[in-house]
């Protein structure tokens, strides 16, 4: 085991899939020369030259639709986004060419590719540079899309994203790119639509993906010090769900609460508390609680900005409420 | 037979035109594909007022000179992609005419399996990828094509074409300027038909000569007669000798017109039937080349007519045959959405109805 970060994870993962398969090549704004807007790509110019690692213009519909071109004849596109808030200007690429294409074309034509950046709210970057679009590409049928929660799911989920046959919406965090963890010496992959049991727990099961995972964790310390267990399960991939962890867990503790950074209509937490609800409605004891970002754009003072998103208290309380100890 | 006939050798010159040789067979073989495409569009439309064909029907009559002298100007191993007005494109490209008849009715055997419709039509086979119904959504991804032909050095040439409408997406821009930066071999070929859906260019378009768009990114443009097969073909063969030489992409605007409706439902009351005359007996493509064959002596009037009922004779064979075709298999719904889908992660995979 080595300890890096969050960044380096994803690096690394670029790095040994562009020396294992010559059709992967990275393009975004500033990846090449610049060496990545938050860094993930330091490095790759030298090691892989300007043909496999392209600095854009600032053109994120031009730039997707082109990966999406790249991918149907033949190529593996990594196409960066520096941040997922650029890329509502690609949706018309992500949702209706990547996502489409394979159906549109009953096989004929297929998109393997990553669009992948940083997503989620960062720190006092105002409205538009704070949001959680992930229930909105999880809606397209066509699209996978996976969030990683720490270094070592970054790097393996990363790799099986690049390998994968499918176009795959890969969502980082801003705030966890400095973020230090273990990650294995050799080579590993993790699969896509496989959760992980963060930590293990008996009383309530607790839901959590991307950083707020991190949350969960901090939450399941001060729960545990009022006697309370949580299970801790990161779905790692957002869609496909891998609602057999989920429900697994539900069965075991009947009560859930359902963690997320984005806002509360439509939300993964709404999809998730349904799912529970048509499968393991008679496993609960509880309503399913969901903990979200506040339904309004996010502000840019210090305080408003931190009453907006979730926090480990939210969890705690919420588990409380669930497990009737509030 | 195939909207699309085979190319020939140039060895037995049956006209000289602006200083290119053409073979009759070569003649025929474009005369007998617009034809044929022709024939069949009007077959669509007949089977659209019958309710045969559903949803949306956008035909090409009056633009055939533009798919298929680009076809003959191009290499089959040249990719090729448009937007939502592609049967004449894919036919041309020489697509099995009853697979896209049958795709147009929904049917089993169609090109994509019932799954695309009208707008999209594919054909992996003969590099042809779609067929899009977005505005101007193939424009990026041309980009990519070119960007693989040049990622792999294959020699390839992107053709992509794109409409009077498409033209004033931001996407054309975008691509423009990464395959002028790039060097990327595409061919942006407008088709200018003068109208998007009921808007004219001079009400849609500040600057209308759309060759010229390309002007703030280095790319040259060329303007050309969409109504005249032989100049498509011969000035498309320098637009594509010029993107497969290194010298990047280039603009070419053919001046054509549909004469049909922007789509079925279209009754087309923002032009007068003046207008559409002039086009359709004072410039229509096929009747053009036809005088052209006649005076070079390669065939007569009564050739032509004989070929006209032989064509429309296949075209109704290949509806028949078409309509004759089951409905898509009720499994179809689940299939072709992943590569790799992951097992038992959806929610109630292959159920139906």
């Amino acid at each position: 085991m080595s300890k890096i970060t969050y960044r380096e994870a994803l690096n690394q993962a670029m790095c040994e899939e562009m020396a294992r398969d010559e059709r992967v090549f990275l393009m975004g704004e500033e990846v090449a020369e610049y060496n990545g807007a938050y860094k993930v790509s330091q490095g790759m110019l030298e090691k892989f030259g300007p043909k496999r690692v392209i600095d854009t213009p600032i053109t994120e519909l031009g730039f997707a639709g082109l990966g999406v071109g790249a991918a149907m004849a033949g190529l593996r596109p990594i196409i960066e986004f520096m941040t997922w808030n650029f890329a509502i200007l690609a949706l018309d690429q992500i949702v209706n060419a990547a996502a489409k294409m394979k159906y549109m074309s009953a096989g004929q034509y297929s998109v393997p590719m990553v669009f992948r950046g940083a997503g989620g709210s960062a720190a006092r970057v105002g409205s538009q540079h704070s949001q959680s679009l992930e229930n909105w590409l999880a809606n397209v049928p066509g699209l996978k899309v996976v969030m990683p929660s720490n270094p070592a799911d970054a790097k393996g989920l990363l790799k099986a994203a690049i390998r994968d046959n499918d176009t795959v919406c890969f969502i980082e965090n801003e705030i966890n790119y400095g973020d230090i963890g273990e990650v294995p010496d050799e080579e590993y992959i993790i699969p896509l639509g496989k959760a992980d049991i963060k930590r293990a727990g008996s009383d309530v099961t607790i839901v959590a993906h991307s950083r707020m995972t991190g949350f969960a964790l901090q939450a399941a310390e001060e729960l545990a010090r009022q006697g309370i267990q949580a299970e801790i399960i990161d779905p790692r991939t957002i869609k496909p769900l891998d609602e057999n962890t989920i429900l697994t867990s539900v069965a075991k503790t009947n009560r859930c609460v359902v963690a997320e950074e984005g806002w509360r209509f439509a939300g993964i937490g709404a999809e998730i508390s349904a799912r529970i609800m048509e499968k393991g409605f008679d496993h609960l004891d509880a309503p399913v609680a969901r903990v979200t970002g506040k339904d309004v754009p996010m502000a840019y003072a210090a305080n408003l900005e931190r009453m907006t998103l979730p926090s480990v208290a939210d969890i705690v309380e919420a588990a409380r409420v669930v497990c009737h100890r509030a | 037979m195939s909207a699309k006939q085979s190319k020939t050798s140039k060895a037995a010159p049956g006209l000289t035109h602006e200083g290119r040789d053409y073979s009759a067979e070569t003649l025929h073989a474009m005369h007998d594909s617009m034809l044929f495409i022709r024939r069949f569009e009007e077959k669509a439309g007949q089977l659209y007022g019958l309710k045969k064909i559903g949803g949306f029907c956008h035909l090409c009559n009056g633009q055939e000179a533009v798919c298929v002298g680009v076809e003959h100007a191009a290499q089959p191993t040249d990719y090729m992609m448009t937007g939502y007005r592609d049967h004449g494109h894919i036919l041309a490209r020489g697509a099995d005419p009853t697979a896209i008849m049958a795709e147009l009715l929904g049917r089993a055997g169609g090109i994509v399996k019932g799954k695309g419709g009208s707008m999209h039509m594919f054909d992996s086979n003969l590099n042809f990828a779609g067929g899009n119904g977005i505005v101007g959504e193939q424009v990026p991804i041309g980009l990519g094509f070119g960007f693989a032909s040049r990622y792999r050095d294959d020699g390839r040439v992107t053709l992509c074409f794109m409409g009077d409408g498409a033209i004033n997406q931001g996407a054309v821009y975008e691509s423009l300027n990464m395959a002028s930066l790039w060097k990327l071999p595409v061919v942006f070929v407008v088709e200018n038909n003068q109208y998007a859906m009921g808007t004219s260019l001079s009400r849609a378009s500040a600057e209308t000569h759309l060759f010229k768009r390309g002007i703030s990114f280095k790319v040259p443009g060329m303007h050309i007669d969409g109504m005249d097969v032989l100049e498509v073909e011969r000035k498309m063969s320098e637009a594509i000798e010029h993107a497969r030489s290194g010298e990047g992409p280039i603009i070419v605007e053919a001046i054509t017109y549909r004469y049909r409706g922007h789509s079925m439902s279209d009754p087309a009351t923002y032009r007068s039937r003046q207008e559409v005359d002039e086009w359709r007996t004072g410039r229509d493509p096929i009747a053009r080349l036809q005088v052209q064959m006649i005076e070079a002596g390669l065939a007569t009037e009564a050739d032509f007519k004989d070929k006209d009922r032989d064509i429309k004779k296949q075209v109704a064979e290949i509806a028949k045959a078409a309509e004759d075709m089951p409905e898509p298999d009720a499994a179809e719904i689940w299939t072709d959405v992943y590569t790799d889908p992951i097992e038992g992660a959806y929610p109630y995979p292959g159920q139906v109805g």
